[in-house]
C-alpha cells in the first residue's frame, strides 16, 4: 500500500547538520576566524557590503563565513539582516572630494592637481601564481609610497572640466529632497536617477559587468573615458535635529569611478562632455566602473540618443540587476512543481490521444 | 555600526519577523488591494531571511495580516508536508508562536502555493497565495509601464489571442495552470501557478483571498463573495482537468489527483494532491466500523 | 447628401514637426475627405513619413493640430484626446500598414489571430465568429485558406503584406494609413497587391493617407497627391495633373527622372 511522503521536517533538519559539518570542513585543520576574513579577503568582505548595502566589516565577514564563500548567499544573509535594522538617520551626503585617497588614477590627463596614485592594485601584477604565498607566514616588504602631502588637494576630474563648462553639470533639484529609498519604496518606470543609481549600486558585479562591456562592444556605445577613479577613506556625517549641524559618526573606504563619455549635444545643449557614476564600498573597483557605464548607457534616452541596446534599457536592467531576487527565483525551480507538471502531463496525453486519433483517421 | 554581538540571538525579532512600521505599510497595500479587486499594489516588498521566489509575498502578507491568536496552515502543492511548507510553517511558528494546524477547517489564516484546499473555505478565513509572477499580460508585453496602462485601459484583447491560437492550434485551450481571470469584471488577474481545476473554487468564495508576490513587488486581492471568472470563448467555455482515476487512497471522485511513479515499467497511482482532505477521509472510513461503507 | 457636405474627415493645421534644430515638417495643412486617396510623394529624408507619423497619432508635432471627425463626437485634436480614447480610435477607426510587416503584424500569431485580434479587442467573445471573419478576410486578400493556422514567418513578403491589410480591415475602419506600403516588393507582386488595394479601397470607400517614393504607386492609388521636399510642400494637386503636367521644378524633376509609364 502506498503511503504519501512524509517527514520533511526531519530532512530539513539533517540537510541543516550536514551544510554545518561541510562548512567546518576538517577538523584538524584551524577554524577560519572572521578576523582573518575580514583582514585576508578583504575584497570578498567589499562586495558582500556592496550588494548586501550594509556597511559592516564584520557582519560581512561572518556572512561570508556563515556561507561557506558563496558571496551571493552571503549578500542574501546581510540583506535580511539589513531589513531588520532600525533607522536612525539619514547621513550628509558625503563629499568625495575630501576623500583621504589611498588610489587615485585619471585616464585623461597625464598630470593633474593631486597627481596620480596608483595605490593597491592588481593592475599591472604578472597573473603568474605565486607559490611562495602558498607556503604560509607572509609578511610583505613596506612599500615606498610618496610622502603624504596632507595639505594639496585632490580635486576631482569632473570638478575640473567643469570649470571650464565642457561637462554637464550635476545640478541639484529643486528644494534638494531627498532620493527615494528604493529598499522602502516599490521601484516605478520611468525611474529616476536617484532610483537607477541605488540599484545599479547593490546590483550584482557580474551582471554590470557585462553589461558595460557589452556597451563597449558596441550595443549602446558611449565613448567612455575613465574620467577618474579614486579610492580611499570618507567621512560620514549626520546633522541631528537638535543639534543643528553636522557631526561625524565614522569614515567608509569607497571606490567611486566617474566616467567622461563623448557627446554632441542637441539644440538644447551645446556639445559638451556627459558623467557616468559608480560608487562602491572598500575596492571594489570594477563594480564601480561597470556601474558607472551603465549609468551612463541609461542615459540615453534622456540625452536623446537611440535606446536600442539592452544595456539602455531601463527596465530590463533595473529588475533583472539584483542577486538576491534573481538568485531566489532561478533557484526556486527546485520547489516541487508536482501540481503544474500534472496538469501538464494531462493536457500533453490528451494532445497525444488526439494527435494519434487523427493520425489513425489518415491512415484510414 | 552593528556588532557581532546583537546577531548572535534570535531575540530581538518583533512579532512575525516584520516590524510594525513594514506591517502597516503592507497591510494599507492589502486595504488598496481588497477595494480594488484584482488589482496589483505596487508594495515596498522586503527582503526576507527566506530567498525571493520561495514565497516571500506571501509570507509578508501573511506575517502582516496574522496576530497571536491566529491558527495558521501552509501547504505547498496541496500538501503540509512538502520541505517548503514545513519550512515557512516553522518560520512562523518560531517568530510568531501562533498555533499552526494541518486541519484546513481549523486555520484561520491558510498560506499556499499552487493549490486551494479541497475542503470549501468558510466565511472569516484568509488564504495567502505565493505569487511568482503577478502580470497575467507579461508573456504578450514585457514593459511594466505598457501594461499598467493596458490594465488602466481594460485592454485585454491580445489575452484573448493567446487563447485564440491555443484553440486554433490544439483544438482546445491548453493552459492548464495559472489561467487567466477577470475580477469583479474589471481586473484581469493571474491566479498564481494553481491548476485551472481550482479556478472555481476562487469565484463567490466567502474567505479572504489575498496574493503577495514578494520579488515583483505586488500585492493584490480578490474580497469575500467576488465574481472570478476564468476567460473563455462563448463557444470554447472554461473547463476543469478530469481524471478517469478516484484517488486511490480515500476513493475521492472529485478532487485534484497527484501521479505517483510506483515503479519504473510504467506503473502508477492516482491519490489526492491535498493530503488533509485526503487523510480526514481516510481516518473517517476506518475509524467507526459501523459506518464502513465497503 | 454629399460626401463634401460632411466635411473632412481629417483635418490637418499648420503642422510643424522639429527634430532639434532640423526641421522633420513645417507648417503643412491639408485636409482628408470620406473616400479619398491621398498620396505623400517625395525623395527619403522629404518628411513625408514624420507627416504620415504626425497625423496618424504616432508623433507628436511640435506645433499645429490635427483633428479627426469621430463618430460621436465631431471634430476632435488628436493630441488634446485622452490616451484611452486615442488608443480606441487607433484600433477601431483607424488602421496603420507599414513597410515592413515585422512592425504591423504579431510574427508569432497565425494569419487568423492576427486577423481577430482587433475583434477581440472590441470584445467578440465567440471563437466561431472570430475565425468566420478571418477566413472571409483572408479570403478578400487571396490568401489559401488552408494556411490560416500558419504563422507568418512561414509567408512569402507578398502574403505578409496582404495579411497585414487584413488585419487592418477586419472591423471596419474608416481611415487608413500606409507607409510604402509595396516598398519592400518585387515588381510583378506590387502590382497584384496595388491591384488587391484599389479593388479594396473602392469597395470600401476607404480613405487612405499613402506615403511613398514610388509616382508609379501613386498614380495608380491616389486620387489627389502633394509632393514634399525637404519638410514642405511644393505642390498639390489631382494626381493626373500633378503627374502630367507638374508646375514646381522639384515636381518636374521627380517626374521626369522617375516616372516612365
Amino acid at each position: 500500500m502506498y503511503v504519501a511522503v512524509k517527514g520533511g521536517e526531519k530532512a530539513i533538519a539533517s540537510a541543516h547538520k550536514l551544510l554545518a559539518e561541510e562548512r567546518r570542513g576538517d577538523t584538524q585543520v584551524p577554524e577560519l576566524t572572521v578576523e582573518q576574513i575580514k583582514g585576508q579577503i578583504s575584497l570578498a568582505v567589499d562586495r558582500v557590503m556592496t550588494e548586501g548595502s550594509v556597511y559592516d566589516r564584520d557582519l560581512a565577514a561572518l556572512a561570508i563565513k556563515q556561507a561557506s564563500g558563496d558571496l551571493v548567499e552571503a549578500i542574501f544573509l546581510l540583506r535580511a539582516y539589513r531589513n531588520t535594522l532600525p533607522r536612525l538617520a539619514t547621513s550628509e551626503p558625503i563629499d568625495t572630494g575630501a576623500m583621504t585617497v589611498r588610489r587615485r588614477i585619471s585616464s585623461t590627463y597625464k598630470d593633474l592637481p593631486g597627481g596620480q596614485l596608483l595605490g593597491p592594485t592588481f593592475d599591472y601584477t604578472h597573473r603568474l601564481l605565486d607559490f611562495d604565498l602558498g607556503d604560509g607566514e607572509n609578511v610583505p616588504a613596506p612599500a615606498d609610497t610618496a610622502p603624504a602631502d596632507d595639505e594639496s588637494p585632490v580635486p576631482r576630474v569632473a570638478d575640473v572640466l567643469n570649470g571650464e563648462g565642457l561637462i554637464e553639470r550635476e545640478t541639484i533639484a529643486e528644494g534638494d529632497p531627498d532620493g527615494t529609498d528604493v529598499t522602502r519604496e516599490p521601484m516605478t518606470f520611468p525611474a529616476g536617477r536617484d532610483v537607477r543609481l541605488q540599484n545599479l549600486a547593490r546590483g550584482d558585479e557580474g551582471f554590470l559587468l557585462a553589461l558595460g562591456y557589452s556597451t563597449q562592444r558596441g550595443y549602446g556605445r558611449n565613448h567612455p573615458f575613465a574620467g577618474e577613479i579614486r579610492m580611499g577613506d570618507v567621512a560620514v556625517e549626520i546633522m541631528p535635529e537638535e543639534l543643528g549641524f553636522a557631526v561625524e559618526i565614522g569614515e567608509i573606504s569607497l571606490t567611486e569611478c566617474e566616467m567622461v563619455n563623448q557627446f554632441t549635444g542637441t539644440e538644447a545643449a551645446p556639445p559638451q562632455f556627459t558623467r557616468g557614476y559608480g560608487i562602491a564600498f572598500g575596492g571594489s573597483e570594477r563594480k564601480a566602473m561597470a556601474m558607472a557605464l551603465v549609468d551612463r548607457a541609461l542615459r540615453a534616452a534622456e540625452l536623446g540618443e537611440d535606446a536600442d541596446a539592452p544595456a539602455q534599457d531601463e527596465e530590463f536592467v533595473l529588475y533583472h540587476s539584483d542577486n538576491v531576487e534573481a538568485q531566489g527565483f532561478v533557484q526556486h525551480l527546485k520547489l516541487p512543481h508536482y501540481v503544474d507538471f500534472q496538469s501538464e502531463l494531462e493536457l500533453v496525453r490528451k494532445l497525444r490521444a488526439a494527435h494519434a486519433g487523427a493520425q489513425t483517421a489518415a491512415a484510414e | 555600526m552593528t556588532g557581532l554581538q546583537s546577531t548572535r540571538s534570535r531575540r530581538g525579532y518583533n512579532f512575525a519577523y516584520l516590524d510594525e512600521h513594514t506591517k502597516r505599510m503592507i497591510r494599507r497595500s492589502i486595504l488598496k488591494a481588497v477595494a480594488v479587486p484584482g488589482y496589483q499594489v505596487p508594495f515596498a516588498s522586503r527582503e526576507m531571511p527566506l530567498p525571493f521566489g520561495w514565497g516571500t509575498g506571501g509570507i509578508q502578507v501573511t506575517a502582516s495580516v496574522i496576530g497571536p491568536d491566529d491558527i495558521l496552515k501552509v501547504i505547498d502543492q496541496g500538501s503540509d508536508d512538502t520541505t517548503n511548507a514545513v519550512s515557512i510553517r516553522a518560520f512562523f511558528a518560531k517568530t510568531t508562536n501562533v498555533t499552526t494546524t494541518e486541519k484546513t477547517t481549523e486555520a484561520t489564516v491558510i498560506q499556499t502555493r499552487h493549490r486551494i484546499p479541497e475542503t470549501p473555505l468558510q466565511p472569516g478565513q484568509i488564504i495567502v497565495y505565493q505569487v511568482p509572477i503577478p502580470e497575467p499580460l507579461r508573456w504578450l508585453e514585457p514593459r511594466e509601464a505598457e501594461t499598467r496602462k493596458m490594465h488602466a485601459l481594460e485592454e485585454y484583447g491580445t489575452m484573448h489571442v493567446r487563447l485564440y491560437e491555443d484553440i486554433a492550434k490544439y483544438g482546445r485551450i491548453s493552459t492548464s495552470y495559472d489561467y487567466p481571470v477577470i475580477v469583479n469584471g474589471r481586473y484581469l488577474m493571474r491566479p498564481s501557478p494553481i491548476p485551472k481545476f481550482d479556478n472555481p473554487k476562487m469565484n463567490n468564495n466567502p474567505a479572504l483571498q489575498l496574493f503577495g508576490a514578494g520579488r515583483e513587488k505586488r500585492i493584490y486581492a480578490v474580497p469575500p463573495y467576488t465574481d472570478v471568472k476564468s476567460l473563455d470563448f462563448e463557444d470554447h467555455p472554461f473547463e476543469i482537468q478530469q481524471w478517469d482515476e478516484d484517488c486511490a487512497l480515500c476513493g475521492a471522485e472529485d478532487t485534484f489527483l497527484d501521479e505517483i511513479v510506483t515503479d519504473d515499467r510504467g506503473g502508477r497511482m492516482y491519490v489526492c494532491s491535498d493530503s488533509d482532505y485526503c487523510g480526514e477521509r481516510c481516518a473517517a472510513r476506518t475509524a467507526p466500523a459501523s459506518e464502513a461503507a465497503e | 447628401m454629399s460626401r463634401r457636405e460632411q466635411g473632412p474627415l481629417l483635418r490637418v493645421s499648420s503642422l510643424t514637426k522639429n527634430y532639434g534644430s532640423i526641421a522633420g515638417c513645417r507648417n503643412i495643412s491639408l485636409d482628408i475627405w470620406p473616400g479619398e486617396v491621398l498620396g505623400i510623394v517625395g525623395e527619403s529624408g522629404s518628411g513625408k513619413t514624420t507627416l504620415l507619423n504626425c497625423i496618424s497619432a504616432r508623433l507628436e508635432p511640435t506645433m499645429g493640430s490635427v483633428e479627426f471627425m469621430t463618430r460621436t463626437d465631431g471634430m476632435v485634436d488628436l493630441y488634446k484626446m485622452s490616451e484611452a480614447s486615442r488608443r480606441f480610435l487607433m484600433r477601431t477607426d483607424w488602421g496603420f500598414v507599414h513597410q515592413s510587416p515585422r512592425d504591423g503584424l504579431r510574427m508569432g500569431v497565425s494569419a487568423g489571430g492576427n486577423i481577430g485580434e482587433r475583434l477581440m479587442a472590441v470584445g467578440d467573445r465567440h471563437y466561431g465568429d472570430i475565425r468566420k471573419s478571418a477566413c472571409d478576410w483572408l479570403e478578400k486578400v487571396e490568401f489559401d485558406l488552408g494556411r490560416i493556422d500558419h504563422m507568418p514567418t512561414t509567408f512569402s513578403g507578398g502574403m505578409q503584406q496582404r495579411l497585414q491589410i487584413a488585419r487592418n480591415l477586419v472591423n471596419g475602419p474608416r481611415l487608413i494609413f500606409m507607409d510604402e506600403p509595396t516598398g519592400g516588393l518585387d515588381v510583378s507582386v506590387q502590382a497584384r497587391l496595388l491591384d488587391l488595394l484599389r479593388a479594396l479601397v473602392s469597395e470600401l470607400k476607404l480613405s487612405v493617407v499613402i506615403v511613398t517614393h514610388d509616382l508609379a504607386v501613386a498614380r495608380l492609388l491616389a486620387h489627389r497627391l502633394m509632393v514634399m521636399r525637404r519638410g514642405e510642400v511644393v505642390e498639390t494637386g489631382l494626381t493626373d495633373q500633378v503627374l502630367d503636367d507638374p508646375q514646381h521644378p522639384y515636381s518636374q524633376l521627380l517626374v521626369s527622372s522617375v516616372l516612365q509609364p
